[in-house]
């Protein structure tokens, strides 16, 4: 008897809760480490990072004005789905390289951290929040607020964990993003996405583009409508070109050049408060 | 009588006599070295530049105009300062220092208001009653911080950074030393920092003062200069943390030209603020809240509320309530405590703000000025608003920086909160109603970093002030104003 | 009577400090502070209203009104004298040819808590008695449990009674609490022909605050705005210093102007404030601090 075909996946692009392939119908091949999967990658054009953010802004209001219990338990929705999904997600990641033993720890990892950022959402406001005493009859308060659209240039090395480690508290704190996925490991990013799709996280608030870094890296950090770049890794000319670039509209650049995203230390409030604006406001006290 | 004969008349017989601020015992020296390494000292290149009284173009003083070698003998001050001194004292000790710093300032205080309104054409009422206490007050809120940082960032501890390079504007000149100087210090760090080239004086004069306090050598420098002492700090590679207040276009400059170097930087730049009126405000006082957001400072104010929005159904009061208090506002001379608007800060500011108004005018807006009278010498501008404009114009879009208001009408309030958010600035706004929920609701959608509700440029060193979008990132004040200058572990 | 429908304004008091902090930094000197304690002087109101008041007191205030300080020539004459219904007769003869007006509180004075009769009444007989000015008090009651028209028609009608004498309408800011209260009451008061209107009694605290007066000038300059009609005002009780007469004075100037720089349009209600006034007067002439010693108490 024949053995039965596989059915491959084709990895796509995720933009607006949808999932289309690259504008520009480019493509690069992707081998496993151990050659035995070869897969064509969407090669994202700046078009499909434009079509992106315009997805990310429309969907910015809505992320960020549901209340922050609400997107915790959409938080915790996508825990749940990438727990249901672990054999995929483990089986992905061994493709990718990773022993069977680094693959079931990232997993754990993967969703310990979701259902993490899926506590802080309605707290960390109470951390980082304030009554000031000013010496003048006003009520003066301090609160953060989501910056708004944060591009995220996903960790090289990590695409599972660290990708989730600088998305969830980006969304977290009410956010939305537009995510480079690592290139030489794209798998686990896109199958991510799928898990996003299903877990009631609306159009638009995060999306996943693979892509050539040297091609996509300045868009990310040059477009007049985004409002914060997230870099994860440690090379020099990339960050600089980020940094310069976001001086065109004084991006809020964000640099991550920890590469190991397993330790505690690398997940806590700080890094919702990396993407939040502070606004102050004062009031009158009298009759 | 019909409406429009109906007319206020404040030029009236009775008339303010000149009430001058005694000048007599203040201490100016003809020439300022820079405060390197707790002295004064002159420069190796010999070059110098006036400081003078905006008001009547007089030679207040002569001041040093540092170069990159001074500039690195100060950063190098100041390191030494940091790792032998600074970063290992007790850091209440540090704390009593900053105290003192406070104390010191409060018990010179007249004499820093007067210096301060000459060197730079503030009204001495301002400089007296805002400028100096506010400095004072900053010194003091975070010496109170120095040995409490363990509290202030839950989960986490807090080391200093090193050496930090401030550069800071002339609007407020000590003020801003102070917002810039007193967290950096608290926090365990040491200063360069170079005041505005326009208004140098009173941070020489705090100099005199950290030499009072007997602060350690080399904890705070201060090196005077134009753009190329700034550059200078900016490229330093032994400096650690930038902290700028200036212009966006410079902001942006600093960003670029520090990219790749690893150096922490906030920034605090321009603005275009939305002042919102709505039908149900307290009218009479919104009035004066929008003196307060655009005459008051002569409108060198990076918050300041230069856009009005005024809701059309009361536009016509509103606007007539304000053309009668600006024919009260009185402009002359800094040192006359009777002083509302005081001198532009600079020949070219003034240039930038004339041309800006003349922009408006041909650009079609209709502009309305005080029928005050100017003096001749100096540099003056009478407050002026703008009607018939729109979102479209150029005086409504750019900061211009002094006493211009452009005004616009709305109907609704979600067409005001997306007219107020139109803009890559995003350092304030201001809201004014008497119903509490629309307050609440409208204070949350302005994308600004200090809403000012019923009110306009209040400021207190425990309230967290700075921009979002081109404003500028990161914050003063408050224990926002400590995450800048230390790294957490 | 009629059904008076109250325009609702909001004040938001912080501002309104704000704004009065700001009138009272005004540095006064030299010859604008000359200028301004003359002035302040000819708007003095100089008032006695006391249980134990009689004929022996009010002759010599009326004296002491035309007579401030001999010693020193061309000084401005008082705008009037205040007294109770009971000494109007007393004060009218002792002030026989001089241009000093006479000023009578009426309507059962400082409560009004009498009948509308007794009350309209009263103002008859002071006008009767050579009265040129009515100084009446609102029923705060009324005004507080939200009954307008009663106020608007003792006002009206008091306004009628009055004839040609001008009436004063007494708001007793105090009592009414809130600035919207005191905004409320001045328009209202201004709508049913009240010719000044006025803080206080004197005779509760707070009397006449400068959040008060400020308020109550800008509700003037807006009632003239609407209307045309130019009120007067008067600020009582509690104004015992020059100083603070100055600063109402910048208050005036900087609201309402020149039109309103006169004894006509502006009053102090005041008793030993015309003493401190003289003694500013002097020290400015002489360049020294000056004693009550040397200036006549009535």
């Amino acid at each position: 008897m024949r053995n039965r075909l596989d059915i491959w996946k084709t990895y796509k692009l995720y933009i607006n809760g949808k999932f289309p392939r690259t504008e520009s119908g480019r493509y690069s091949k992707w081998t496993s480490p151990d050659k035995s999967v070869i897969i064509n990658v969407c090669r994202g054009s700046r078009k499909d990072f434009r079509n992106a953010i315009v997805a990310a802004r429309k969907s910015f209001d809505g992320w960020s004005n549901l209340s922050a219990f609400n997107r915790g338990q959409i938080l915790y929705r996508i825990g749940e789905m990438l727990e249901g999904r672990r054999d995929q997600f483990i089986n992905e990641l061994m493709i990718q390289g990773s022993t069977n033993k680094e693959a079931e720890q990232e997993l754990k990892q993967s969703i310990d951290r979701l259902i993490y950022y899926a506590g802080w959402t309605d707290k960390f406001q109470q951390i980082f929040s304030r009554v000031n005493p000013v010496s003048m009859p006003y009520f003066n308060f301090t609160v953060p607020e989501a910056t708004g659209i944060v591009a995220v240039i996903a960790p090289e090395n990590s695409s599972l964990l660290g990708l989730i480690s600088v998305v969830a508290p980006a969304i977290a704190g009410g956010n939305v993003c537009v995510v480079l996925a690592s290139s030489s490991k794209p798998l686990c990013s896109i199958t991510w996405a799928e898990v996003l799709h299903s877990s009631d996280v609306p159009a638009g608030v995060v999306n996943i583009i693979t892509g050539i870094k040297n091609e996509l890296l300045k868009h990310f950090s040059s477009h007049m409508d985004v409002n914060a770049v997230v870099y994860c890794g440690d090379k020099m000319k990339e960050i600089r070109t980020i940094e310069k670039m976001s001086s065109l509209n004084v991006k809020r650049a964000v640099i991550y050049q920890n590469t190991d995203w397993n330790p505690d230390t690398s997940q806590g409030p700080y890094y919702i408060l990396d993407t939040q604006e502070i606004k102050t406001t004062w009031h009158p006290i009298g009759i | 009588m019909s409406k429009k004969t109906r007319k206020l008349s404040f030029d009236t017989d009775w008339k303010f006599s000149p009430a001058l601020e005694n000048t007599e015992y203040i201490d100016i020296k003809k020439r300022y070295g820079l405060f390197i390494n707790g002295k004064f000292i002159p420069s190796k290149g010999k070059k110098f530049f006036d400081t003078i009284n905006p008001a009547n173009e007089d030679k207040i003083a002569e001041i040093t105009d540092a170069n990159s070698s001074d500039v690195s003998l100060a950063v190098q001050s100041a390191r030494s300062a940091y790792e032998k001194v600074w970063s290992k004292m007790n850091p209440s000790e540090r704390g009593k220092y900053i105290f003192r710093i406070a104390r010191l300032i409060q018990e010179r205080a007249r004499e820093f208001a007067v210096i301060e309104s000459l060197d730079g054409g503030k009204p001495i009422r301002e400089s007296k009653q805002v400028d100096i206490p506010l400095a004072s007050a900053h010194f003091f809120y975070y010496a109170g911080w120095a040995d409490k940082l363990n509290y202030a960032f839950p989960g986490r501890s807090a080391h200093s950074l090193g050496v930090a390079g401030q550069i800071i504007p002339w609007n407020f000149p000590l003020l801003m030393a102070a917002w810039k100087i007193a967290p950096a210090l608290a926090t365990g760090n040491t200063v360069v920092l170079k005041p505005a080239e326009t208004t140098p004086l009173t941070a020489l004069k705090l100099a005199e003062i950290i030499q009072e306090a007997d602060v350690p050598p080399g904890v705070v420098n201060i090196v005077t200069g134009g753009g190329a002492t700034g550059r200078a700090i900016v490229k330093h590679p032994d400096i650690d943390k930038i902290a700028f207040t200036g212009s966006t276009e410079v902001g942006k400059y600093i960003m670029d030209v520090i990219a790749g170097s690893g150096k922490k930087y906030t920034l605090e730049l321009g603005g275009k603020a939305a002042n919102i009126i709505f039908e149900d405000a307290a009218i009479n006082q919104a009035v004066e809240g929008i003196v307060d957001s655009i005459f008051f400072n002569q409108g060198h104010v990076c918050c300041a509320g230069s856009r009005l929005y005024v809701q059309e159904s009361i536009a016509q009061e509103v606007i007539r309530k304000l053309k009668d208090r600006m024919e009260t506002l009185v402009i002359g001379n800094p040192l006359d405590k009777n002083t509302d608007i005081g001198a532009i800060n600079s020949k070219m500011q003034l240039e930038k703000i004339c041309s800006y108004v003349d922009l408006g005018k041909s650009e079609g807006g209709a502009i309305h000025q005080s029928s005050c009278s100017l003096p001749e010498k100096g540099y003056w501008y009478p407050p002026t608003l703008f009607t018939d404009v729109s979102q479209s114009h150029r005086v409504v879009q750019e900061e211009i920086f002094g006493p211009v208001l452009a005004v616009q009408t709305f109907r609704t309030v979600d067409e005001v909160i997306s007219k107020a958010n139109n803009t890559p600035y995003g350092l304030s706004g201001g809201v004014w109603t008497e119903k509490g929920s629309k307050l609440f609701q409208v204070s949350k959608e302005i994308r600004a970093g200090v809403i000012w509700a019923n009110s306009f440029n209040k400021f207190d060193p425990g309230s967290p002030f700075g921009g979002y979008k081109e404003s500028g990132m990161g914050r003063e004040g408050g224990v926002e104003g400590l995450y800048s200058y230390v790294g957490l572990d | 009577m009629l059904n008076y429908q109250l325009q609702k304004y909001s004040i938001d008091q912080v501002g309104v400090a704000g704004r009065v902090q700001r009138l009272f930094s005004r540095s006064i000197k030299k010859e604008s502070k000359m200028q301004a304690l003359r002035l302040a002087l000819s708007m003095i109101d100089l008032t006695t209203l006391e249980g134990k008041d009689s004929p022996g007191k009010v002759k010599q205030l009326c004296y002491k009104a035309a007579h401030l300080h001999d010693q020193f020539p061309n000084l401005p004459k008082v705008a009037a004298v205040c007294v109770y219904p009971n000494m109007v007769k007393e004060a009218k003869n002792a002030l026989t040819g001089s241009l000093i007006k006479i000023a009578s509180v009426a309507t059962s004075f400082p409560s009004g808590m009498s009948t509308l009769k007794s009350k309209i009444q009263e103002v008859n007989r002071v006008v009767k008695d050579g009265a040129d000015e009515v100084d009446m008090v609102i029923s705060r009651g009324r005004f507080l449990q939200g009954d307008y028209s009663y106020v608007f028609d003792e006002i009206a009608q008091a306004k009628e009674a009055c004839g040609q004498a001008h009436l004063k309408v007494i708001l007793e800011a105090g009592e009414l609490v809130t600035l919207e209260n005191v905004c409320n009451a001045s328009e209202l008061a201004m709508e049913a022909g009240a010719d000044f209107i006025k803080t206080s009694t004197g005779k509760i605290t707070p009397a006449a605050t400068p959040q008060v007066v400020l308020v109550m000038l800008e509700a003037i300059r807006d009632f003239y705005i609407k209307t045309g009609k130019t009120v007067g005002m008067k600020p009582a009780g509690g104004i015992n210093t020059a100083k603070r007469a100055i600063q109402y004075l910048v208050m005036v100037r900087e609201t309402l102007g020149q039109g309103w720089m006169t004894p006509d349009k502006f009053r102090f209600g005041a008793s030993s404030l015309a003493n401190d006034v003289l003694m500013q007067i002097i020290k400015q002439k002489t360049n020294v601090y000056q004693s009550i010693n040397y200036f006549s108490i009535d």
